[in-house]
């Protein structure tokens, strides 16, 4: 599965802005265009691989030091471009299998790197961007935090190479000491364990699981559905708050996150509390 | 700082480091203000710990307390790194979003509150995984709101460290105070060995750890905006001076042209000697951005 990473979301950028080149100036991990969607032009970004990046641990899609500031620095040209306009919804297209893991990304404080994407994002969707992350490969680790997580709605194609996770399967395995069947057996009956992404809809932090026959090679039919639904995704984020309630709030996070919302009311109870 | 009075402090200092998270919070209000927020008795633990057999905590590691610093309104929410490694689950990640929140709303109303998040923790809870990373993705955007209106500071003082998606967190908090025991790095040793080799690092090699990670490393790169020992008395003076200080003009996870020109000019075909990047990160950001 991860040697094909970076070829669907290189695939669903083509689709839906007709090119996949980075913009003057950024490296070519780094995919930023304008296009037309529904009646708005949208800014999209997605991360790919790029054999030949500078920094060796970076070369196979990875978020690594470069795509961070980059990402960054696209998001915030949105922000800063449409400010007394209309706000341009902002498209991350995800398929990368992890952040950069690498001596030099540590040396040169790759967390920052990813603070600053994260920090783009946040502040565009606080802007009244309406940001839309759609997963349609891997999204794990610090991949999902840098480059999807601010978004106001979260898409995901119902797919079994779709996998958001906080960590991959054999690490996760060895930091809590347990075997991959072990981890698979525990994942079956913990649902934020999981790495299905129909396990991980239940969670209520997804706005919509979509369904393509073969997100390798879309059909333009199939193409045109996904992006009516990032124009319904887009409709419904401009008339909700900019905040990320909506994963508290949502049908299954009633269900699935009944600690975090009872976490929250207590705490608000006692907050006032003189 | 010399190494005199280094070694003069070392002799009365009262380690930090030493504190559980409880001790660490209320030593950093003003005496007498604080009231701890969802503590133990509450019972609101982690419900999918005891699911795979692991005894869960009656706080899941994470202290939350709301008093006064330096006489104004603040919340400190400080994670067990003997819990769990400090990780965040549902709940303790819950707690540290919805007391950011609250900050927040206190802000909005007119009452100045700021936050100060103790960070010792290699990220999310993978018992907990995806429900972790929710939290921690939930924690960045009340930081980002939270710090348009007053400070959020970052303190880690080890022995964990600050690492995993919470270094990421770290990077948006307008101040970050560390001592010299502590780290800051995304991925641990350990995992980068592991993923990448250990030619591209070695786990064992505590030196180079710390010439990476370390809080003097961090300072003097400017990555961190205060280099404190393990004294008490001199982390409550640091986090008051900072609450003090208000909002920053830039916050550094803004200053993207900055960073992304240094990144740019760096040399990728080696590994740099951490002590280079001293050198040619010197310059205050800030300063720079704001011209």
């Amino acid at each position: 599965m991860s040697e094909f990473t970076g070829v669907r979301g290189t695939v669903w950028f083509r689709a839906f802005t007709g090119q996949a080149s980075p913009m003057p100036g950024d490296p070519k991990s780094v995919l930023t265009a304008d296009a037309p969607l529904g009646d708005d032009h949208a800014r999209f970004l997605c991360v790919v691989p790029d054999p030949h990046a500078r920094f060796p641990c970076a070369r196979h899609g990875e978020v690594g030091l470069e795509e961070g500031y980059t990402l960054a620095t696209r998001v915030r040209e949105t922000i800063e471009q449409d400010k007394n306009t209309v706000k341009r919804p902002i498209i991350a297209i995800v398929d990368s299998k992890n952040q950069a893991y690498g001596r030099r990304e540590e040396t040169a404080g790759i967390f920052l790197a990813c603070a600053a994407a994260i920090d783009a994002y946040g502040s565009a969707r606080l802007a009244g961007h309406p940001v839309i992350a759609l997963v349609v490969g891997q999204a794990i680790s610090g991949v999902p935090l840098t480059h999807g997580y601010q978004a106001n709605r979260i898409l995901a194609f119902d797919d079994d190479g779709v996998v958001i996770h906080a960590m991959h399967k054999a690490a996760a395995a060895r930091i809590t000491r347990r075997s991959v069947e072990e981890l698979e057996k525990l994942a079956k009956k913990i649902a934020p364990m999981s790495y299905d992404i129909r396990d991980y809809a239940k969670l209520g932090l997804l706005y919509k699981l979509l369904h393509v026959a073969n997100p390798e090679k879309p059909s333009q039919q199939e193409v045109r559905n996904v992006q009516r639904e990032l124009v319904a995704a887009i409709a419904d984020a401009r008339t909700s708050p900019v905040d990320l309630r909506s994963r508290l709030e949502s049908k299954g996070a009633l269900e699935m996150r009944k600690a975090s919302i009872l976490v929250r009311t207590k705490m608000e109870a006692q907050w006032l509390e003189k | 700082m010399s190494n005199q009075s280094y070694g003069a402090n070392f002799i009365n200092r009262q380690s930090f480091i030493e504190l559980d998270a409880r001790s660490r919070a209320t030593a950093l209000f003003d005496a007498g203000t604080s009231r701890e927020l969802l503590g133990p008795f509450d019972r609101v633990e982690s419900p999918w710990l005891p699911m795979q057999g692991v005894t869960p905590q009656e706080d899941d590691g994470c202290v939350v307390m709301k008093g006064k610093i330096g006489r104004q309104a603040a919340v400190v929410v400080a994670l067990e790194g003997a819990f769990q490694g400090g990780s965040l689950g549902e709940v303790s990640g819950g707690k540290m979003a919805a007391a950011l929140d609250l900050a927040r709303v206190d802000n909005e109303k007119g009452i100045p509150t700021s936050a100060v998040i103790l960070l010792e923790t290699g990220g999310v809870r993978l018992q907990e995984a995806n429900l972790g990373e929710a939290a921690i993705a939930e924690i960045m955007a009340s930081i980002l709101v939270l710090r348009k209106h007053a400070p959020v500071i970052c303190v880690t003082a080890g022995t964990v460290g600050c690492f995993g998606g919470m270094s990421l967190a770290a990077g948006l908090c307008s101040y970050v105070v560390m001592t010299r025991e502590a780290r800051l790095g995304m991925n641990g040793p350990e995992v980068i060995e592991q993923e990448s080799g250990v030619d591209e690092f070695d786990s064992g090699d505590h030196a180079l750890i710390w010439a990476i990670d370390g809080g003097e490393q961090r300072y003097a790169m400017g990555l961190a905006d205060a280099l404190v020992e393990d004294d008490t008395p001199q982390v409550a003076d640091s986090v008051r001076r900072l609450v003090s200080q208000g909002v920053p003009p830039v916050h550094r996870s803004s200053q993207v042209a900055l960073y992304r020109n240094r990144i740019e000019a760096l040399d990728s075909s080696r590994h740099w000697d951490p002590r280079e990047l001293r050198v040619l990160w010197t310059t205050n950001g800030s300063e720079e951005e704001k011209r």
